[in-house]
């Protein structure tokens, strides 16, 4: 048996970490998968190969986030390990050693947006994002799409490149009227620098294999065309399985595997899904050997009844009627655009963000600059009930002299009398500034 | 006094232990053609004269079930093979009676699906009447339950010779290589058997009445009356018999690398607190992966009498060889001409060999001897390189907890240990070229056939309990227990150690040689809902690969 493509694997089950004794993302979350993947033998197969994460460090972390008050509050060495483990496997898909990879890590990171001040749907810092930064920083990426399979819509990556044109999203999770964080609607399209890199894919509860190879068809696929990116990334979270526990979706592992071999993307990184003996073990070894290009007809989890968990017809109609509503409003992208950048210079939009792991709320406004040049620079005002106040300034990876600049003066006007840290996240010149009270 | 024989591919040496005292060694020429005269002469020479009755112990170490392998001398294997979901099991064929069957165990050791008995007798007739005499029944996570293992068996077993289970070759995980185990143990059963009863047979001619033990690839040995069942762990116990060699001069407070300086090729092991690191899973063999616990040695094709040649005016050594020096008669250059050449080894035709060096020394437009000096630095950089690919593996290999990535000991070694033909001429250049301590134990010469006569019984077991089913068990021994539903870690361990201790001693070792320990032990909350319902805990123990208790603590 031998490896259609060259597959490599950072598997890091973290046994000895847990939010909680009885909290889903907890240590045996991984363990059935690990005694799934070991005794199918997949780690022997010629072309997969196996690597040992390697640490994120602070620096990788700063490239995305503002950690209130610092990354080594926010963070604990699983975190560290989870992303260094995705960086891994960048190094080695970029660096040439393996043509894909997956990265089967926790804890998950796609709920984690750029201003952190603890966990949320069980993620304190986005490992994807952590590592497509390294990546571009690295390795000099420029376009890359993420493709967020995860049943929760994937809001932390979204707010993280919702201003990014070079950064295509892609969250297709259950309807955000019925879990979980509640957000992910089709009108959600990307801040006025990047509309239509934002894609939400809200699916109807009950929405099986046959609904999900239908968005990737109709949707999904011909959009990546599209864009052309030179990375694609999946966020593979594995809770739309019909025996999730927290989810009430009915995907199952031979759809995950198809959905797999349709994308084809070169790194997939593990997210949620806690049917951690029923689902799990099954659904990962069918992305695992879809990525590798072998055959993966005989997976399928022992109680798997195909009749049992087909959508109905009105899931197919709904999610027929969500993709043409997409489509269209695709299609308006480029007037709302125009009207953008002949309005105000700033647009401004505030939000409450609450942090339901560890029950923060955090009140934000954010300013990003409309430009014509680059994405923007960006300023945040975060005040948490924490008691925390910050001013996070961001300014882009091809930021312009003019964004630049105004980052730089945002930063010096930023007086510490009034924020507790004033933060700027200057991308052009890979560096990171702190002035605290 | 002990006996330790090690058939090698050239030599096969035999050495006579009285305490710590070499009493003979016996060096002759190995007939691959026929093995069990060698090792009958080899014991006869060794043991001339001896009182039978003071022979305390014989251990083998053989090629007999590797060259069968490699050689493809194997005999035809019937294997049924219970996949149920996951990988296509037609990727893993092997043999030419290879049956995918129904049945399935998942994960947790649930039967998800049954035998069909009917399709099973069937596939017993087909064997029956295509002559295959020996069978391997294998099902997936049959080290969680062997039930359909067992059930073939049962339908099964009175119609062929030798029946081979998965679940008792090895407790890992790992149906891929369960399959190939089981299948070469198979194929190679019969005719160990055959071979052992016959050296049996040579011993008591000779009054010699003990229990025959045979060296396995982890540098452990086993009784032979054991052992015809698990023929496999006999394969290339040859680099194990002599890193056990070495092991009474290594120095258990450090890390240290062997090195084995043959003529064709140099092997490398490993050794931490006084023992050598075994392999995460097992040998590779015949081209499978198997489950096969060994030695974790690298051998890598530089050797005393490696093909010397330019190649684009540089100096290349080996990996193929060409026959014997230059200084002994062979046809092309060797690293051990270039040692002839510059007078460090003595004998041989030491003009042919610096002929040979000065065809290349010209060709080059350097002189003889620092071509010849050139030769040596390039065979021990080919090493060093090779050790350093070593150790850099062993450092880098995936572990699962944030403990163990935090606080991974990171393998550093401090010194060599050199062994073979060409140790002691090579231990000075070694030494100089890694800036490490290079030492060469007296009787390095025979250290394989010592490292055999003082090897320990070793062996592994693993033991699961599910507190919330409420039992624990042992598939490989074939035990299963209750247990009570608030019983923790500890007491698994203490199950473990026992059962541990009670296989050691039936496959023959001696209770001062138990030194056992952990190999892991991991515990889990088993949670349903948002309750803990009750532990999964699994534990896996060993006796470490170590020497019999009169030869520990000999040199350092």
């Amino acid at each position: 048996m031998k490896a259609k493509r060259k597959t490599g694997l950072v598997f890091f089950p973290a046994f000895d970490w847990a939010i909680s004794e009885t909290h889903p993302e907890r240590e045996e979350r991984l363990l059935y998968t690990q005694d799934q993947v070991f005794e199918e033998g997949i780690l022997d197969i010629e072309g997969l190969v196996e690597f040992k994460p390697v640490l994120a460090t602070p620096k990788d972390v700063e490239r995305v986030h503002f950690c209130v008050p610092d990354v080594e509050a926010v963070l604990t060495e699983s975190h560290y390990i989870s992303a260094g483990g995705c960086k891994t496997i960048a190094d080695a898909v970029l660096g040439g050693k393996v043509d894909c990879g997956f990265a089967l890590v926790r804890p998950p990171g796609h709920h984690a947006m750029r201003v952190v001040h603890g966990a949320r749907g069980f993620c304190n810092i986005n490992i994807e994002a952590i590592m497509i930064e390294y990546s571009r920083q690295t390795y000099g990426v420029d376009r890359v799409a993420i493709v967020d399979t995860d049943c929760h819509h994937g809001d932390g990556t979204q707010n993280i490149y919702w201003h990014d044109p070079d950064t295509l999203f892609i969250s297709l999770h259950q309807d955000g009227r019925t879990l979980y964080p509640g957000s992910g609607f089709p009108r959600e399209m990307g801040g006025p620098n990047a509309l239509g890199t934002t894609i939400n894919i809200p699916l109807p509860p009950r929405t099986s294999k046959e609904g999900f190879l239908q968005v990737m068809d109709k949707l999904i696929l011909p959009i990546l065309e599209e864009f052309q990116p030179e990375l694609i990334i999946n966020s593979a979270g594995q809770d739309n399985h019909y025996s999730d526990p927290i989810t009430a979706m009915n995907m199952c592992a031979q759809g995950y595997a198809k959905l797999t071999d349709k994308l084809r993307p070169h790194i997939a990184v593990l997210e949620g899904g806690y049917s951690i003996e029923g689902a799990l073990p099954y659904v990962n070894v069918g992305i695992i050997l879809a990525l590798a290009g072998i055959d993966y007809s005989w997976v399928r989890e022992p109680d798997y009844q195909p009749a049992e968990i087909r959508q109905g017809d009105d899931v197919e109609s709904l999610i027929s009627s969500t993709c043409e509503d997409l489509l269209n409003l695709r299609q308006q992208c480029a007037l709302k655009r125009e009207k953008y950048l002949q309005g105000e210079e700033f647009v401004q939009r505030s939000k409450t963000i609450f942090y339901d792991t560890d029950s923060i709320i955090e009140e934000q406004k954010e300013t990003v600059r409309v430009c014509r040049q680059c994405a923007g620079v960006v300023k945040i005002d975060s005040y948490a009930d924490t008691g925390y106040h910050l001013l996070g300034i961001y300014v882009p990876r091809k930021g312009c002299g003019t964004c630049q600049e105004l980052g730089r003066q945002w930063f010096e006007e930023g007086s510490v009398k009034r924020f507790d840290l004033v933060c700027l996240q200057e991308r052009v010149a890979d560096e990171y500034h702190v002035k605290r009270k | 006094m002990i006996v330790g024989l090690d058939v090698g591919g050239t030599h096969t040496d035999v050495v006579v232990l009285k305490g710590r005292e070499i009493v003979r060694k016996v060096k002759q020429l190995t007939d691959e053609e026929n093995l069990l005269e060698t090792v009958c002469f080899g014991i006869f020479d060794a043991t001339r004269n001896l009182e039978p009755l003071s022979i305390q112990r014989v251990v083998v170490s053989t090629t007999l079930a590797t060259n069968a392998i490699v050689q493809g001398k194997i005999e035809p294997v019937g294997i049924l093979v219970a996949s149920g979901p996951g990988v296509n099991p037609n990727g893993f064929a092997i043999g030419e009676h290879y049956y995918p069957v129904s049945g399935a165990i998942d994960h947790r050791g649930g039967e998800i699906a049954p035998i069909d008995e009917e399709e099973i007798l069937e596939i017993g007739r087909k064997l029956g009447s295509a002559g295959v005499r020996n069978l391997a029944l294998v099902s997936k996570f049959s080290v969680r339950n062997p039930s359909l293992e067992l059930k073939m068996r049962d339908l099964l077993e009175n119609n062929f010779n030798t029946v081979t289970l998965g679940h008792q070759v090895s407790g890992q995980l790992n149906f891929a290589r369960r399959i190939a185990t089981a299948y070469l143990n198979a194929a190679v059963v019969g005719i160990s058997r055959t071979f052992y009863r016959a050296v049996r047979g040579c011993m008591e001619q000779q009054g010699i009445q003990i229990p025959l033990e045979i060296l396995k690839a982890d540098g452990g040995t086993m009784a032979l009356d054991s052992s015809a069942q698990y023929a496999v762990e006999t394969v290339l116990s040859g680099p194990a018999a002599s890193v056990m060699g070495t092991l009474a001069f290594a120095d258990p407070t450090r890390e240290e690398v062997v090195l084995d300086i043959g003529g064709t090729t140099t092997d490398i092991a490993i050794l931490v607190d006084g023992a050598p690191l075994l392999k995460p899973l097992g040998i590779r063999m015949g081209g499978y992966n198997t489950l096969v616990r060994a030695l974790r040695t690298v051998s890598i094709g530089v050797g005393g009498d490696s093909w010397v040649r330019l190649e684009n005016g540089h100096v290349r050594v080996g990996p193929e060889r060409k026959g014997r020096a230059l200084a002994y008669g062979g046809p092309e250059p060797t690293p051990t001409d270039a040692l002839v050449a510059l007078g460090v080894v003595g004998g041989g035709q030491k003009q042919r060999a610096i002929e040979g060096i000065r065809r290349l020394a010209e060709q080059m437009g350097k002189g003889v001897e620092e071509t010849a000096e050139t030769i040596v630095t390039e065979s021990c950089s080919l090493i060093l390189e090779a050790v350093n690919a070593l150790v850099n593996r062993v450092n880098q290999q995936p572990v699962y907890t944030i403990h163990e990535l935090l606080e991974g000991r990171i393998i550093k070694p401090s010194g060599f240990i050199v062994i073979g033909g060409p140790a002691k001429e090579l231990a000075p250049r070694l030494e100089a070229m890694s800036g490490l301590q290079v030492r060469v134990p007296p009787e390095y010469e025979v250290a394989n056939a010592i490292g055999a006569a003082v090897a320990r019984t070793t062996c592994e077991v693993t033991v699961l309990a599910d507190t919330s089913r409420r039992y624990v068990y042992a598939p490989e021994e074939n035990y299963m227990d209750r247990i009570d539903r608030r019983a923790t870690k500890r007491e698994v361990i203490r199950i473990a150690l026992d059962l541990l201790r009670k296989k050691a001693l039936r496959l023959g070792a001696d209770e001062d040689d138990l030194e056992m320990e952990l190999l892991e032990d991991q515990e889990f909350n088993m949670v349903q809902g948002f309750y803990t319902v009750g532990r999964n805990i699994r534990v896996r123990a060993q006796v470490k690969p170590g020497l019999i208790s009169p030869y520990r603590e000999v040199a350092a």
